[in-house]
């Protein structure tokens, strides 16, 4: 449903390269998701797949139309949500509906049914300026105007950030419903924890993808047993199991450390700690997360 | 054809929303049009004359009599010496200096001729320059008054000289004497030739018939060419125009719906204009008001194409304010709204005919005063168009490129 072949495009006339040599396939009814932190080249991607922005190299093709001489048949196939907010603020929620339904030539009406469920919630404040509503209204109204003309494909560029964490899970329910009606959906994120809502995910880091495939893959591509370290001097036990010579690396999660061992080092730790005044450390064996596969990669 | 529709839709449901916008749009400048040009008067009233009468005889009494009763001036003093006189114009008290010499009347009566010296204040530069006008009239005219009244029918009459010039710039003259000394054959009509001029189109020479014409046009200017600009931009910076990028919304479309908005807001505001030109001057177009507003669409046509490219050069709205300030200052200063474009270098007026506004408000002027059709104005409406095509062609491949 989406190709890419080799996608680079750089800005300032070359000194910077935002992506580099980026192939990937989409599937059709496929939800896939680009997953990495800001400047990873996301949003380039988008706005090359969208025929807003044209490759230096590479070829792309979006529902078999090519980006560059068939961007005007991509225009009228695909929904767009950019990661600002970019509806007319001073418009209410019908209005900017019922534009963006009559730009594409057709009407609320036609497509309620794909809309319903997401419209509905936000009906009771139609008369609003977009302006004047949340961001998770905002949001809302944004894929409602992204979807009105039922495309075949969704690009949703960081829909979820700035978002509260309630909207963030009734987001994704919603992309799911959308997935069942056939939509093939590309979506980024910076969030790792949204990655397991994806059908397969791209990890992407400075232009650059890292890795390809579904969560469990990549999760269980994590080559080395991960434990979590904790005790109530957080602080101070990351420095000392950074100190450590058995550790291999150690990140700071939450109230835990998250630790990689050289082989057969991970008995002796909590000794070492005790002799430097961790009393009450303690370590487990835990899953990896794709947070930890991301820093593990770029590590490696 | 119906995407047009719904962009039209949209754009005034988002103009007629914008209550601060149309308040800026359509009541500032009637507001403006009511009092820019009870500013723009060239007529000079209330200069400051300060005397300097070394001569305090009966005839020196009956010249300054008759300089104050002219209206244009005020007495602000009666000195000594030339020196008080200067310090008065050195500390502002006064704008013109006149200095009448020892022996005026014996002279004039007897050598036929003295000189008077005026020293006039440059730093404004109108009220120098009509000021010493006004003032040599008046003494003109008083020559001949007192010719006419000694009853001398000796036509040499004429001694003027001027004099060097003070230190504030000077425009010094003459008064021609009389001529009595015993003539002979009293009561022989003069001789004289007279050139009297009238004024055509404007007989009395007024301002605001000429003035409000020219800042109607200065007002749409600003209106058409800014707005439109900052409306586009405002899309770009909202991120809206990229959403509509990805629609199947053709570019000419877009254009054009926002480019009819500002087309009938001009109109509106055209219309006003005229009505407060009529309510508050009395001025009612003189031509056909078809050639009025045929020629209007085609400006508004050329300024709403600067716009546009002014749009596709600038990122954020502080941007196209700028460059659009650049551009409306320019065509105010210049396009023979306040000064005579023909007074201009030549390489001057061929930069200043690439200015829409210098042909608008030529054609307003030739309208309105003179009543000109289509025919009169076929130079400057051509020149017009083929700009606006220039400017529009200019800015849709300059959008092209940049989106």
């Amino acid at each position: 449903m989406i190709t890419l072949d080799h996608i680079t495009k750089t800005y300032n006339k070359g000194q910077f390269t935002a992506v580099k040599d980026i192939s990937f396939e989409v599937q059709p009814g496929e939800l896939f998701g680009l997953i990495g932190p800001d400047g990873a080249g996301k949003t380039t991607l988008f706005r090359i797949l969208t025929t807003l922005l044209l490759p230096d190299q590479g070829r792309a093709v979006v529902n078999n139309f090519d980006v560059v001489k068939d961007y005007a048949k991509i225009r009228s196939c695909v929904g767009y949500m950019p990661g600002r907010f970019s509806l007319y603020q001073d418009l209410t929620i019908e209005e900017n509906l019922n534009f963006f339904a009559t730009v594409f030539g057709t009407t609320i009406e036609e497509n309620y049914d794909l809309v319903k469920d997401i419209y509905q919630q936000i009906e009771p404040f139609k008369d609003r300026r977009a302006g004047k509503l949340s961001g998770g209204m905002k949001q809302k109204l944004a894929l409602c105007c992204a979807l009105i003309h039922k495309p075949a494909v969704l690009f949703l560029d960081e829909p979820t950030t700035g978002v509260d964490v309630v909207s963030r899970k009734e987001f994704w329910d919603m992309l799911k419903r959308l997935k069942q009606e056939g939509i093939t959906i590309l979506v980024s994120t910076p969030y790792m924890d949204e990655a397991n809502r994806c059908d397969r995910i791209a990890l992407m880091q400075k232009g650059s993808i890292l890795s390809i495939d579904t969560p469990d893959g990549i999760v269980k591509a994590f080559p080395e047993e991960l434990y979590a370290v904790r005790s109530s001097q957080t602080h101070s036990l990351l420095r000392e199991v950074r100190a450590y010579d058995g550790t291999d690396s150690c990140f700071a999660f939450g109230d835990s450390l998250h630790v990689t061992f050289k082989t057969g080092k991970s008995q002796d730790l909590l000794p070492y700690l005790k002799s430097k005044g961790q009393t009450d450390a303690t370590i487990q064996p835990i899953e990896p997360g794709i947070e930890d596969c991301f820093i593990h990669l770029l590590k490696g | 054809m119906k995407t047009l529709r719904f962009l039209l839709e949209k754009e005034f449901r988002q103009i007629l929303r914008n209550r601060q916008i149309l308040r800026t749009l359509l009541i500032a400048p009637v507001i403006q049009l009511i009092l820019l040009p009870l500013a723009a008067d060239y007529s000079v009233k209330n200069i400051s004359i300060v005397v300097v009468d070394n001569d305090h005889s009966p005839i020196s009494q009956r010249l300054i009599n008759k300089i104050t009763a002219s209206g244009h001036f005020r007495l602000t003093g009666y000195t000594a010496s030339y020196n008080e006189a200067l310090t008065m114009v050195e500390q502002d008290q006064a704008d013109i200096a006149l200095q009448i010499p020892t022996n005026f009347e014996r002279d004039l009566v007897r050598e036929n001729a003295k000189q008077l010296f005026i020293a006039v204040n440059a730093i404004e530069g109108t009220k120098a320059n009509l000021g010493g006008a006004y003032l040599n009239t008046i003494i003109r005219d008083y020559n001949a008054d007192i010719r006419i009244r000694w009853q001398s029918p000796n036509p040499t009459a004429a001694a003027p000289a001027t004099n060097p010039g003070a230190t504030p710039s000077t425009a010094s003259t003459i008064t021609a004497a009389p001529a009595s000394h015993g003539t002979p054959t009293a009561n022989t009509p003069v001789p004289q030739i007279t050139a009297t001029s009238s004024n055509w189109y404007n007989p009395y020479l007024n301002f605001k018939l000429y003035m409000v014409p020219a800042i109607l046009v200065v007002l749409v200017t600003a209106m058409a060419a800014m707005q439109s600009a900052f409306n586009i931009v405002q899309e770009k910076e909202s991120g809206t125009i990229e959403q509509i990028n990805v629609t199947p919304i053709k570019k000419h479309w877009f254009i054009l719906g926002k480019m009819i908005p500002f087309l009938v807001l001009g109109i509106i505001l055209f219309t006003l204009g005229l009505l407060v030109g009529w309510l508050f001057y009395g001025i009612i177009p003189v031509g056909n008001l078809l050639v009025l507003y045929a020629s209007l669409i085609v400006y508004l046509f050329a300024m709403l194409g600067l716009g546009l490219l002014l749009a596709t050069y600038s990122g954020t709205q502080q941007q196209a304010m700028s460059l659009a300030f650049f551009f409306i200052n320019i065509f105010n200063m210049m396009s023979g709204v306040f000064t005579a474009i023909d007074s201009m270098p030549g390489w001057a007026q061929a930069i200043v005919a690439t200015f829409p506004p210098s042909h608008f408000i030529k054609i307003m002027r030739m309208v309105v005063l003179k009543g000109s059709g289509f025919s009169d104005i076929v130079y400057p409406i051509t020149a017009m168009a083929a700009i606006g095509l220039v400017l529009n062609t200019w800015a849709v491949l300059n959008y092209r490129k940049t989106n």
